[in-house]
This record gives C-alpha cells, sequence and structure tokens, in this order.
C-alpha cells in the first residue's frame, strides 16, 4: 500500500530537519576565530603536502564489483523468500539450481584470485 | 499507533477550535510526533547513554572504575561530552568540498534514525508494517555508507580518504552475508514484515528464531557488527593507523552527528536483532497483559524489547572490550569466503527443512501441499533447525581447520625454502 509509506516521508522530513538544525546551530554557537594553521587538513602534525584527491587503489574497485555481482543475485532472493510457500516444490528446486550456478561463478572468482586482498 | 491515532483523533473531533478534516490531521500529528521522538530523544540519548554505558563497561572489562567524577556513577559526564559537543568551534578544512561535507554527517544519522521507522518496539507499537520491512532496513541502512564515503572524499585529508574506502570496501562486503541471513528468516516466518515475524514467534510455531536458527542469528549478528564498523571491524576508524578516518576533519556537533549515527545504527542493529531472533516485544505475560489493558501491556511489552537489545548492546561493547581488530585482509577473507557461501548453504538448508513442515493451507490463491513431517508442528521444525544448524556448524568447523593446516603447512614450506 503506498499509504504505509507515507509516516516514513514523515519521519524522514522530521529526522532532515533535525539534521538540519544540527548543521546549522553549531555555527552560531561556537567561538569562531579562523586561522590558516588551524584550518590545514590534519596530518599527524606535519605540514600536509600534495592534494588528498589521490587514485584509488585498485583492491577496492574489485571488490565494488564482487559486491555489485552479488548484491544483483540476492535481489532475486527476496520475492522468493515471499513467495517461497505457494512456489511450492518448484520453488525449492529453482532455487537449488539457481544458488548452484552462483557457487560456480563464485569458485571460478577465488581460483582466479579475485577474493585476495595483495 | 491505531489506537494512539483514534485517540487523538477523538479529541480533535471533541475540539470546537480544530478545522481541518480530522483523521488525516490525527494521524500525520502521531507520525510526527513519532518522528520527533526518534530524532530528538532517542538519537541524541542514545548516543549519551550508550558513550556512558561503553565507557563504563569497558572500563569494568579493563579493571577501571570508569568515569565516576560527574553526576551519579558519572552519568554526568556523557551529559556534559553532548554540551561541549554542542559549543565547539565549526572548522571547515582547506581545500574540503563544502556541499557534500555538510551534507555527509546528516545524511548518516538521519539514514541511521529511519531504520527505527519500521520496527515494532511494542505491542501496537510501530512506525509503520510496510510488507517489505526487511528490505527497508537493509535499503535505508545503506544510506549511512553513501554518507561516510561522501565525509571521506569531500575532507581533502588522506586518513579520511582511507578511511571511506575501508569503510565502503568492508561495509559492501558484510551486506551480501548480512542479507541472506535476513532472507532466510523471512523464508522461515513467510514474510519480510517486521511485525508478522515478531508474531511468528510465539511457542505455537516453534519459539524465537534464536533457537531454531543459532547459525543465522551468528552470521547476521557478526555482519551487523562489521556493518555497524564496530569493534572487531573497526577499520574504517582505526584510531591507531588512520587516526579516526572518515571524520578525522569534523568538529563540534558534526562529529556529533556521526557519533549518534554510529550508536543509533548499532542500537538499531540490536533491535533488529531483538526483533527477528528473540522474538521481538513477546515474552511472558504479554498477551494477557494486552488482552486486559492495552498500554500497560504495551508498556510490558517494550520492557521486554529494551531487555533484549540490552543483551545485543552489552554484547557488542563485550566484543569491544575484549577482541583486536582484524586486519583488512582477514576481514575480507572472513566476510566473502566463510560468511557468504556458508550463509547462502545455511539459506537452502532452511527453506528445505521449512518445505517438511509447511502445514497444507491455501494462501494468495495458491493452494499449498502439506510437507511429509507437517504433523510435527512448529516445535518439530524448530529442533530439525537447530540440529541442522548444529550440523552445520560442525561441517564448517572441519572445512575451515583443514583450509587452516594446509595455509600454515604452506607458511611452513616457505619458511623452509628461505632458511636453506
Amino acid at each position: 500500500m503506498p499509504a504505509d509509506y507515507l509516516p516514513i516521508l514523515i519521519m524522514l522530513v522530521v529526522a532532515a530537519l533535525f539534521a538540519l538544525v544540527a548543521l546549522i546551530v553549531p555555527y552560531y554557537m561556537g567561538p569562531r576565530n579562523p586561522s590558516t594553521s588551524k584550518s590545514d587538513t590534519y596530518e599527524s602534525g606535519k605540514l600536509p603536502f600534495g592534494t588528498a584527491r589521490r587514485q584509488v587503489p585498485i583492491h577496492y574497485y574489485m571488490v565494488a564489483m564482487l559486491f555489485m555481482m552479488f548484491d544483483i543475485e540476492v535481489i532475486f532472493f527476496y520475492p522468493w523468500a515471499v513467495i517461497f510457500r505457494q512456489l511450492k516444490i518448484f520453488g525449492l528446486i529453482e532455487m537449488g539450481v539457481f544458488v548452484a550456478i552462483l557457487l560456480v561463478g563464485y569458485v571460478y572468482i577465488w581460483k582466479k584470485g579475485a577474493l585476495e586482498w595483495d | 499507533m491505531e489506537q494512539i491515532i483514534n485517540w487523538l483523533a477523538n479529541i480533535l473531533s471533541n475540539a470546537s477550535w480544530w478545522g481541518l478534516p480530522v483523521e488525516p490531521a490525527a494521524s500525520v500529528i502521531v507520525w510526527a510526533v513519532y518522528g520527533f521522538i526518534l530524532a530528538l530523544v532517542v538519537a541524541p540519548m542514545a548516543m549519551i547513554v550508550l558513550t556512558w554505558l561503553e565507557r563504563k563497561i569497558i572500563a569494568r572489562i579493563q579493571d577501571r572504575i570508569g568515569p565516576n567524577r560527574a553526576g551519579p556513577f558519572g552519568i554526568m559526564q556523557a551529559m556534559a561530552d553532548a554540551i561541549k559537543m554542542l559549543t565547539k568551534e565549526d572548522i571547515t578544512p582547506l581545500g574540503a568540498d563544502r556541499i557534500p561535507f555538510n551534507i555527509g554527517p546528516g545524511l548518516a544519522a538521519v539514514a541511521s534514525i529511519l531504520i527505527f521507522a519500521v520496527l515494532p518496539v511494542a505491542p501496537g507499537l510501530i512506525g509503520t508494517d510496510l510488507s517489505i520491512g526487511i528490505f527497508y532496513v537493509v535499503a535505508v541502512g545503506a544510506f549511512s555508507i553513501l554518507g561516510i564515503l561522501m565525509s571521506g572524499w569531500s575532507s581533502n585529508n588522506k586518513y579520511a580518504l582511507l578511511g571511506a574506502f575501508r569503510a565502503v570496501s568492508q561495509l559492501v562486503s558484510y551486506e551480501v552475508p548480512m542479507v541472506i541471513a535476513l532472507i532466510t528468516v523471512a523464508v522461515v516466518a513467510g514474510s519480510m514484515s517486521t511485525l508478522t515475524i515478531t508474531e511468528n514467534q510465539t511457542l505455537a510455531s516453534g519459539g524465537w528464531y534464536i533457537f531454531a536458527m543459532p547459525l543465522t542469528f551468528l552470521i547476521f549478528f557478526l555482519a551487523s557488527v562489521a556493518e555497524v564498523g564496530r569493534s572487531p571491524f573497526d577499520l574504517l576508524e582505526a584510531d591507531s593507523e588512520i587516526v579516526a578516518g572518515f571524520h578525522v576533519e569534523y568538529s563540534g556537533l558534526k562529529f556529533g552527528l556521526f557519533m549518534i549515527s554510529e550508536y543509533v545504527h548499532a542500537l538499531a542493529v540490536a533491535a533488529l536483532s531483538a526483533t527477528l531472533f528473540l522474538g521481538g516485544w513477546n515474552g511472558p505475560g504479554v498477551a494477557q497483559a494486552v488482552a486486559a489493558s492495552p498500554f500497560w501491556g504495551g508498556v510490558l511489552g517494550f520492557v521486554y524489547y529494551l531487555l533484549k537489545m540490552g543483551i545485543f548492546i552489552f554484547i557488542m561493547m563485550w566484543f569491544r572490550g575484549t577482541l583486536p581488530r582484524f586486519r583488512i585482509d582477514q576481514l575480507l577473507d572472513f566476510g566473502w569466503k566463510l560468511l557468504t557461501p556458508l550463509s547462502l548453504v545455511n539459506l537452502l538448508v532452511m527453506a528445505f527443512i521449512v518445505r517438511l513442515f509447511q502445514p497444507g493451507n491455501v494462501s494468495m490463491g495458491a493452494e499449498i501441499p502439506a510437507g511429509p513431517l507437517a504433523s510435527w508442528g512448529g516445535i518439530g521444525q524448530t529442533i530439525t533447525m537447530l540440529v541442522a544448524s548444529v550440523l552445520l556448524v560442525f561441517l564448517t568447523t572441519l572445512v575451515v581447520r583443514a583450509f587452516a593446516r594446509r595455509s600454515r603447512a604452506r607458511g611452513f614450506r616457505a619458511i623452509a625454502a628461505i632458511e636453506n
């Protein structure tokens, strides 16, 4: 029912207002005397060098790819879980096949070394 | 919730000064008040009380006393910290990307607070009973990852960027087993609605799910703790390696919003665990109390709910007090190589057992045939699931042991090769 989501919309507005106030209030409550060394980025007390917008190590990219893959697989579980009983024995066998295919891909990426960090 | 709305609608319809339609206005007011309570009372109180509790518990674990100067048992210490946060200077570092830098903490906090909208905290008290409750929790919970990434990237700080990378890779890795564990619960309960899942955990239908599915609970709880980024999975804010990770450049209440986000998320995980595995507000005497008086029954259910949440909160703090931090490769190995396949196998086994014990009936226009063991009832299903879970744990231990032995042998060979 779309009406079920109305409370969430209202709570979202209220929570967002709270966050907004919490972001704005300290600007006026706290003292304000900026200085260059205060607004420098923190680098363990040394003078910061270079920019922090660097290239991302490839490992993180691999993890993100794996996540995309598995999360899309998982999407199919949601409707299956709810109508699992209505699907009778067919639903169980079908999901067994699905997971088996998934596991083949899983073993493949493991053997390829995609799950190794270094 | 409906009773409260009806009660307010009654008052409004008797009030002569109220000109608007009564029924929708009452609903909107009640929901808005519920949201206010969540955002302005529960969230800050969660931060204040939980930081105090955590400091006390960890102090006791480490044989210290912990905060004890300000107020009774030092409870005012956390209060003082909160006030100090309010009155600190608001600093934006040079070169920061202002818009995501400011949105990030707000987004993280809002996402954590909104999880509570679908959790049934007491009989008759739930923000809204969505038919996709579990899915909603996962979807909204993921938004706090976005907040973390935004703030880590926009801070223009190398530590913050590293922390954000670690956070995202860890959170997405543990999302998969967590979701599969949640789906296991949905299969057993036959619904994704948190209210239905709570109501299904009565003694007649087999009792709390933690007895039926201890392994599912373990997967869910560990993955959730990693999802919140608490110890021993606190790589994203490892103080000794990357000083504080993504929130190193934040000060004042923006930093406080991250604290709120973390603690409210931890609270939400505890609440969700209590709902899904410890029967939510179910407990001895609740049904009778609700029948006698909805209000006092609700209070009793709420007390049970708080107690169950407290157990999980305590376990999380216990983790933090006793376990060392994972390394990132260990962390990802644990998520991808152990929890993910284990949760998949667990899902299939549990689905098979549900099929065996399925009582025959008609639902949604489809006739469901009875399973071969349907006459054993809910208790039989619980016991079978428990046995299956224990067997799975045993098998997993054997497999992990074999792997460990092999990798150790490889290590010894490598050392021997170097020495020769």
